[in-house]
């Protein structure tokens, strides 16, 4: 089993995962028997289509075509102007079809489903945006598509499984558990155990077992791709700083990954603080867990003391997950990123600061990032370039903010 | 001798197979686990397979699921389902005892840590779900260390290659996962499982157990004619779902008792007839 990656000499950060599917301690395939041999066949797929040059073009002409891609590298001028330090680009995933980078893997997942003969996809989602990217590539083929998302998400979000519907794909509601996203997840690996025949799993994140993180950030990296050309050509060198929200991990391992050995680029991965850190009532699992074993990798995770899952809490369903891709625990321990929080409260003040000052209303998720180049960008110099990663469009939360300041429909 | 290997010794002397009963520890509370399990013995169980409860069981259907639940409500932790052992030894020396669950609890304490004290509580076996061997470099180790077994699954879709990768690693007997799916879902189709297991006894001279699909006497005692033991699970997990929370605590563990007891006495018949 050997990857075009890892030919090479493993001497260059981007060179991970190792064959077994490892960032150092954390990744791997921690799975029921029954998956092995599934997980070695998409395996077998993966490493071959990247290098296969039909599939990669017909992956370019999707992204383009389908997509919308690139996205553009946007300089925003007022904002900057007004946090009075960094130059501050947005990196703008929002304006992608169905609104968030999601759609960069599944468009690349559901072609590899396609040339494996499966007939049928199967998706976990929270704040179900991957659900929708999910089922609209799904209707684009006309295969079956099964979304899982957890019964309080379900809530939550009533607007996007409303479009999943629309899409043709049939929602199941997950009642065990915290009834959230890693409910929904395991839900979804049990419906993968049973009809691993024909289905084929599209996971959303870059974390699951090995070859799910290397492949979703495989795919998501063309974010990264276009920013540092974009950079070159707007500035003519690279960024200081990438910023980026962080749930699973994959906007921002995809933006990340392709500076990742441009040791002078700083990285910054911001997770949800919720109602803050102290509190425990928050999704920051790199800011504030532990390393174990959940969802077939070894990560950082949101465990208590005898190796529980506990419940995370986040205003972003999207970030709301007790875990992360393990590249990003990889990442942290060799200190190349640095990982930091943001509450719900700074994450709402800069949904309204960006929507205000650029005209671009951005997703709640995307808002912690925002929130903490607020805190970045006055720190450093106006010569300095930072790239923050505007990774999903704020339609679906506008529900949610408005409940918050007390308003109703 | 390990207690497995003997047990599995003694009814091959006997021509007879092993009747594995499963049940979540602290399923619907902590009270009932001791005496189930002494119960369990009593109507003909030859090996004790103890859940360990777990937040996220990715393997298992709903039954299971619930049991997890339920047993978590108490916060029954895998140091608690080691003590239950540890009294359970107190009065039974000879019933081997294999835990099965999921890593991260595992993980969390520390392998060698977990070892010694499944050791010294009295586990025989250990089952961990999700950890394959390619991932047990120092799980295994750990394991064998202490005298304890480490059991692995085989699926329907395990190769053959890996077959022998996984039972090169494996000790005490090895666990045929008869359906492609989770616990307690599908119906198992006999005849598959029998030439699958054909297959496995190529490979190693380790007892097999079958388990995932076996709902009542009738499939176990099919199942006891090809493979060396019959694990039943979902089956009495769901007695135990029937009753809990509907009597007090007291009444309800005295009849879901009642209940898995008929249960396994009418399969330890068909199984030896």
């Amino acid at each position: 089993m050997t990857t075009h990656k890892q030919e090479q000499a493993p001497q260059k950060l981007s060179d991970m995962p190792d064959e077994s599917g490892h960032f150092g301690q954390y990744g791997g395939i921690f799975v029921p028997e029954t998956l092995m041999e599934p997980l070695n066949e998409l395996n077998q797929a993966y490493v071959h289509y990247f290098q296969d040059q039909d599939f990669l073009a017909e992956l370019d002409h999707d992204l383009a075509n389908y997509v919308g891609r690139p996205s553009p590298l946007y300089f925003a001028e007022r904002w900057s102007r007004e946090l009075g330090g960094a130059k501050i680009y947005l990196k703008r995933e929002d304006l992608n079809h169905t609104g968030a980078h999601k759609i960069n893997n599944t468009v690349g997942q559901m072609l590899l489903a396609k040339r494996m003969g499966k007939t049928r996809i199967i998706a976990e989602t929270g704040a179900g945006q991957h659900g929708v990217a999910t089922a609209t590539v799904a209707a684009r083929l006309g295969l079956e598509c099964v979304v899982y998302m957890g019964a309080e998400d379900i809530q939550r979000q009533a607007l996007n499984v409303y479009r999943m519907k629309l899409l043709g794909a049939r929602v199941v509601s997950v009642e065990s558990g915290s009834r959230t996203l890693k409910d929904a997840l395991n839900e979804a690996m049990r419906d993968w155990v049973t009809n691993i025949d024909n289905t084929f799993y599209i996971i959303g994140t870059a974390a699951g077992p090995h070859p799910y993180p290397a492949m979703v950030r495989d795919f998501q990296a063309i974010i990264g791709r276009e920013a540092k050309e974009q950079i070159q050509e707007h500035e003519g060198r690279l960024p200081d700083a990438l910023v980026a929200c962080i749930g699973g991990g994959s906007n921002a391992i995809g933006l990340f990954y392709p500076f990742v050995d441009d040791m002078d680029v700083s990285m910054y991965g911001v997770e949800a603080a919720g109602h803050g850190l102290e509190t425990g009532e928050h999704a920051a699992p790199l800011c504030a867990g532990k390393p174990g074993v959940l969802h077939g990798n070894r990560t950082y995770l949101m465990e208590d003391r005898h190796g529980q899952i506990i419940p995370t809490h986040s205003v972003s369903a999207g970030l709301d997950y007790p875990g992360v891709g393990p590249e990003h625990s990889w990442l942290k321990d060799i200190g190349r990123a640095n990982y930091v929080a943001v509450t719900d409260e700074e994450a709402l003040k800069g949904f309204h600061d960006l929507t205000l000052t650029e005209g671009i209303m951005p997703a709640l998720e995307s808002s912690h990032a925002i929130a903490y180049v607020t805190k970045l960008a006055p720190t450093m110099d106006k010569e300095q370039l930072i790239i923050m990663n505007l990774s999903g469009r704020g339609d679906k939360d506008i529900h949610t903010v408005a409940t918050i300041d007390g308003i109703e429909f | 001798m390990s207690r497995i290997k003997s047990c599995f010794a003694q009814l091959k002397e006997n021509n007879k197979k092993a009747l594995v009963p499963y049940v979540a520890a602290g399923d619907p509370n902590p009270e009932i686990t001791l005496d189930l399990m002494h119960a369990m013995v009593k109507s003909g169980a030859d090996i004790i397979e103890l859940g360990v409860p777990f937040s996220d069981p990715m393997a298992d259907g709903p039954v299971i699921q619930k049991a997890s639940e339920r047993a978590l409500i108490y916060g029954t932790s895998l140091t608690d389902v080691l003590g239950i052992i540890k009294t359970f030894r107190e009065d039974n020396n000879e019933t081997p005892v294999v835990l099965m669950g999921y890593l991260n609890p595992i993980e969390v304490m520390g392998y060698e840590v977990f070892a010694k004290a499944a050791h010294d509580a009295g586990v025989d076996g250990v089952l961990t779900v999700d950890i394959p061997p390619e991932e047990a470099q120092t799980y295994i180790p750990a394991l064998k260390e202490f005298d304890l077994d480490p059991i692995f699954l085989l699926s329907p879709t395990t190769t053959k290659e890996r077959m022998k990768l996984i039972c090169q690693y494996a000790s005490g007997f090895i666990y045929y996962v008869a359906v492609k799916g989770v616990t307690g879902t599908s119906a198992l189709d006999t005849d598959e499982v029998a030439r699958r297991l054909k297959i496995i006894k190529e490979v190693t001279d380790l007892p097999v157990g079958v388990g995932f699909g076996i709902k009542n006497a009738e499939t176990a005692a099919a199942i006891g004619k090809v493979s060396e033991a019959v694990v039943v699970g979902s089956a009495l997990v769901n007695l135990v779902e029937q009753n809990a929370h509907a009597l007090s605590n007291a009444e309800g563990n005295e009849k879901i008792i009642k209940e898995i007891s008929q249960v396994l006495l009418s399969m330890r018949s068909a199984l030896d007839a």
